[in-house]
């Protein structure tokens, strides 16, 4: 639950008390009408706000999935722009309910900070440099000039990384992700740095976006996913089969435009139990049995939503990969529902 | 307060206990200190409950913990394996670099434009007013971000270096290079002490002069001697050495030019954008200084007889510079506390890289202890030699 | 007397022709000579003033007018080589720029505190109007109020909006106000405590004045931002934009402080005894006779410390609160309008913007300070 009160500092100040109620926060989400969902300032394909404001990528609409299996209605998200450091004190703190934000799931993440909900995106650290340099692999950067973000595991990675190649190089580090690439795109560095999707992402904001090229090198593991609080396994496994119900609508070759047809046509069992039409797998988990239909008719399946926000026909341009299906010889694999 | 006096007009002033100015003075001040420590003590309790609870250690222990990062640039030794505490001391060291090249140029620009808002050049003065008042009206932050998005701008890149002494200085948008100098054993020792000895040795002529002139008027060219001392004496003995100096200029390789002094960019922006902001209230500080001389003063030394040269030298600037001083070094401390704004351009002063070793370490507190140690020692620092110099400059009352 | 001209050998019988003004003080040719180009170095720096005005003018007016692109529908028409300002990128994210990411359907709010500001606070710039306290009440007491309410919602069935959602000038705005208004009290307490003659009282506000002082703003706003969710009892979140706020009142309140304390050591001596004379108390003696006067002294002073703290106010993009340039800055990465030029078209716009302001305010301290420069000056 959470409770506003005023601070009575001269009057004008707000404070807002989270009574960490750690249990429950389906049932706060149901309370209020919406999902509060932490998403990143500003990241291209991931969650940006257009000049109206309105958010898009796709941390933001798995965001609006999770909304739409429990309101039927993607609308009902409410976006929190957190920065790297804030973001877990935010989640602990019971301002955000999920936070989806390019976050790397590592083991002192998952065990203290929070539990991640699956993988949304397969991400390592990765390097983009001009094309007009004709580099073509990491190993010929001796010497070169890296921008980075400080606050993050990319330049303790760089330093590793560069160190026992025994490469030379110059680190600018910044504060801020957009002085990151602006920095880089007045020149002040050869190489930028930082997870390969930010990379992809952080080349739109560049002048001359066709002029720079991501090099084949991937230096790290970097496991993007959801996550939320400790200690909430109702609210944990809606976000968790969330994630799944897009992977699996994905599988079964559920689409946003075939979703009522096929709910209306289909014999497949799997499907049906999918749809809820077989079962109450979505009373169980304290949504209703049309939960992923919801979502798929809503927002679409995984694919659907990586193609619009990151594919190859966005203009970030990603090619599936790794994150292809597992039956596509990707690591994107869901339990099914059963 | 026991008195013997009979007559009620001398009798102590009887009031009750708890209306006596002294005890209620006790009173609240008694009430006041408790309040403080209350208040510090919830927050010392508060900050020992959550940093248990967010299982962050405690103390200093973790300077001696490997960095892992790299810094743009270290002035000191930054080996690869290098400390936390280590990062912050090349934090400190470039903060000093930026502090003590601001208060330099922005003394420089600031002693320009304040004494042209006074010049009785139409354009000129107009100009230096309009300097004055576009900067100091502009926040810092933006003329920072200006400054250095102009200079990436409009420094070429490094494969086109523009080469102002051919193959020995580069200027690209990695900063300016400059060769490196190598003095060998005997000449290295003997600039260094040239320069010693003439210091110590012209001072000792100035003070003869000085007296000789107190006792028997004549005057001794001794700024020239002095001159030719400090300036002479390094070169005399560079000489002797038979210039003995080498030079590693930088040389240019796949991205970057390798060796050589590289000056950053994100040094020069910040210190271009310090000086210039700082020298618009400096200018401010420069003009109320001289207007604060009297007229009288200077026409008083021209009826003397002095020349314009020695009124400016002897009447004007000695008493400009009791007005001027003391604003001066405020402005010289906001330099140095703005310098902290590095943060946002990348250059690894104190708060950045502090702020790198937050980040990475969750050491919170002890870093914003350090920091304000060290900006609030610079402050007291400064503070209590003004006091002195204000001491010793006030004008004695009659 | 008479006989003293009688004596005179020659008298001139005609009256000569008056002679022509000295042509060296009258005339613009006249005034040139002396303002210009008095000698040939008072030439050389006219000229090279003059070409220094020109050039800056021209660069200026080049970029922002003359190359400059007034209508696209997206960054593309900014991409070419030497285009001026991205004007259509202003017009698309204005709004932003004043309101931040406040919902669109109740930005009336915004507006109406922006509203709400300028009809508390202009009245109470201009000295002729009467009502003078309670104008002053409205501007300090019932504006923050007021406004508080409206911004954050959640009460009269207004939809409640998060601090994250505040954004643009509101915020700059924001921060420069409550950061004025709460330390405004803050520093007459510090400022009284200082001149007090109780030991411990002076002691401790003067290394809490002397400490503030000493510290960068920056690192103050670390400290708020990082620190002080540690300082409270476990559970307890303070919101972001309140935990900056803290930071900059606090800090302001030292500067005022010692603002404060000048206009308090100003007072003559009588004043106080007088006041003690009368029989008042410490606190009637410096409401009702000091503290009038010396808050009326510093006036200028107050106005100085609110202009260094809107400028200040950028800082809070550091810990990733969007005043405006923050909002400027946020709104380059959208891709739609990256072009070469998109970023100097927003620092000008955010230039324009607080120097427009700050000089307006330093204009107004001058002329306040012309005013009030009667009283107790020699």
């Amino acid at each position: 639950m959470k409770t506003k009160f005023l601070a009575a500092t001269f009057g004008v100040l707000m404070g807002t008390t989270a009574t960490a109620a750690l249990a429950g926060t389906l049932d706060d989400v149901k309370n209020k009408g919406f999902v509060q969902c932490g998403v990143s300032q500003g990241l291209p394909g991931f969650s940006q706000p257009d000049s109206a404001g309105n958010w898009a990528g796709l941390d933001v609409d798995f965001c609006r999935s999770i909304a739409s299996a429990i309101f039927n209605d993607p609308t009902k998200v409410k976006f929190t722009p957190l920065s790297a450091k804030e973001r877990f004190t935010a989640l602990q703190s019971g301002e955000i309910d999920v936070l989806s934000r390019n976050t790397t799931w590592t083991m002192s993440r998952d065990t203290k900070m929070g539990k991640f909900a699956g993988v949304m995106y397969y991400d390592g650290q990765g390097f983009m440099v001009r094309k007009s340099l004709g580099i073509t692999s990491a190993k010929q950067l001796g010497g070169a000039s890296v921008c980075t973000n400080t606050g993050t595991t990319t330049e303790l990675n760089l330093a590793d990384w560069f160190r026992s190649n025994k490469l030379d190089y110059k680190v600018v580090s910044f504060e801020k992700s957009e002085e990151v690439v602006k920095a880089y795109d007045a020149g002040r560095c050869d190489v930028l740095t930082t997870d390969a999707s930010g990379l992809y992402a952080e080349r739109l904001k560049l002048t001359k976006p066709d002029e720079h090229i991501v090099l084949p090198e991937i230096i790290s593991k970097e496991p993007l996913g959801p996550m939320v609080r400790q200690g909430d396994d109702a609210w944990f496994n809606v976000v968790k089969w969330t994630y799944f119900a897009l992977l699996n609508a994905e599988e079964m070759g559920v689409t946003k435009a075939n979703a009522e047809e096929t709910l209306a046509k289909t014999e497949n069992p799997d499907i049906k139990r999918f749809l809820g039409k077989d079962g109450s797998f979505g009373v169980d988990i304290g949504l209703t049995n049309a939960w992923a239909f919801q979502i798929v008719k809503n927002m679409g399946n995984y694919g659907e939503l990586f193609e619009k926000n990151i594919g190859t026909t966005s203009p970030l341009k990603i090619s599936r990969g790794v994150n292809a299906l597992w039956t596509k010889g990707g690591l994107q694999y869901a339990p099914p529902v059963r | 307060m026991a008195t013997k006096s009979d007559g009620p007009l001398d009798a102590a002033p009887r009031v009750v206990w708890y209306n006596d100015p002294l005890w209620r003075g006790r009173f609240f001040q008694a009430l006041t200190l408790l309040a403080v420590i209350a208040v510090a003590w919830t927050i010392v309790h508060n900050t020992a409950v959550n940093l248990e609870r967010r299982n962050i250690a405690q103390g200093f222990g973790f300077l001696s913990t490997t960095a892992g990062f790299d810094v743009a640039q270290a002035a000191i030794d930054f080996p690869k394996d290098a400390s936390y505490g280590r990062a912050i001391l090349v934090g400190l060291v470039n903060t000093v670099i930026v502090a003590v090249s601001g208060v330099i140029f922005a003394t420089i620009f600031g002693f320009l434009v304040g004494i042209g808002r006074l010049s009785h050049n139409f354009v000129i003065s107009r100009l230096a007013t309009a300097y004055v008042e576009l900067l100091r009206n502009i926040p810092l932050l933006l003329q920072i971000f200006f400054w250095y998005f102009a200079v990436l701008g409009v420094l070429p890149a490094p494969r086109q270096s523009l080469e102002p002494i051919g193959g020995w200085v580069f200027i690209n948008n990695r900063g300016l290079y400059l060769p490196e100098f190598h003095f060998g054993a005997f000449a290295g020792w003997g600039i260094v002490g040239g320069l010693v000895f003439g210091l110590v040795v012209s001072w000792v002529i100035r003070r003869w002069a000085r007296i000789r002139q107190a006792e028997t008027g004549a005057q001794f060219p001794s700024g020239w001697v002095s001159l030719g001392l400090i300036a002479g004496l390094p070169l005399a003995l560079f000489a002797a050495s038979g210039f003995d100096l080498s030079l590693v200029a930088p040389r240019k390789s796949t991205f970057n030019l390798a060796g050589g002094i590289q000056v950053i960019p994100e040094l020069i922006a910040l210190v271009l954008a310090l000086s210039t902001y700082t020298a618009s209230f400096i200018a401010e500080v420069v003009r109320a200084g001289i207007l604060a001389v009297s007229h009288g003063q200077t026409e008083a030394a021209r009826s003397l007889g002095l020349s314009h040269g020695h009124t400016l030298r002897l009447v004007v600037i000695p008493q400009a510079m009791r007005v001027i001083i003391p604003p001066l070094t405020n402005q010289y401390l906001n330099l140095t506390k703005n310098s902290s704004l590095a943060v946002a351009i990348a250059y690894p002063d104190l708060v950045s890289v502090g702020g790198i070793v937050l980040n990475q370490s969750g050491q919170a507190i002890e870093v914003i202890v350090i920091w304000m140690a060290i900006y609030l020692g610079t402050s007291v620092a400064t503070a209590l030699i003004m006091n002195v110099y204000n001491q010793r400059m006030a004008i004695v009352e009659r | 007397m008479s006989d003293v001209t009688t004596s005179t050998a020659f008298v001139r019988s005609v009256l000569t022709e008056a002679k022509a003004p000295p042509k060296s003080i009258v005339g613009p040719w006249a005034w040139a000579r002396g303002h210009l180009f008095g000698s040939v170095f008072d030439a050389l720096l006219t000229a090279f003033g003059l070409f220094l005005i020109g050039w800056m003018v021209w660069q200026v007016l080049d970029f922002a007018v003359l190359r400059a692109v007034w209508s696209a529908e997206n960054g593309e028409a900014c991409r070419p080589e030497g285009v001026g300002a991205c004007w259509p990128y202003v017009g698309a994210y204005w709004k932003q720029f004043v309101y931040g990411r406040y919902p669109e359907p109740e930005r009336w709010r915004a507006t109406l505190v922006f509203l709400i500001f300028a009809a508390t606070l202009i009245p109470l710039a201009i000295p002729k109007l009467p009502h003078k306290r309670l104008n002053a009440l409205a501007f300090f007491v019932g504006m923050p109020i007021a406004s508080f309410f409206l911004l954050a919602g959640g009460v009269f069935g207004l939809e409640p909006v998060e601090t994250t959602l505040w954004g643009g000038l509101l915020v700059t705005l924001i921060v420069s106000v409550v950061g004025i208004v709460c330390s405004l009290p803050l520093g007459i307490l510090l400022a009284l405590g200082r001149r007090s003659k109780l030991p411990i009282i002076r002691m401790i506000c003067i290394v809490t004045i002397e400490f503030w002082r000493g510290v960068p703003l920056i690192t103050v706003l670390f400290m708020a931002s990082n620190m002080l969710p540690l300082f409270m009892p476990a559970g307890m979140e303070v919101d972001k934009l309140l935990r900056a706020l803290i930071g900059v009142a606090i800090f302001t309140s030292a500067y005022l402080a010692e603002t404060i304390r000048g206009g308090l050591q100003a007072i003559p001596k009588g004043q106080y005894e007088g006041a003690m004379a009368l029989g008042l108390g410490y606190w009637q003696m410096m409401g009702l006779i000091v503290m009038p006067q010396a808050l009326k002294m510093v006036i200028p002073g107050i106005v100085n410390s609110f202009i260094s703290l809107f400028k200040d106010t950028t800082l809070v993009l550091i810990v990733s609160i969007f005043d405006l340039l923050g909002m400027i800055q946020a709104s380059l990465a959208d891709p739609l309008w990256i072009s070469p030029v998109t970023g100097k078209t927003g620092y000008l716009v955010a230039a324009i913007v607080f120097w427009v302001f700050c000089f307006g305010m330093s204009r107004y301290s001058q002329w306040m300070e012309r005013r009030l420069a009667t009283g107790h000056k020699r």
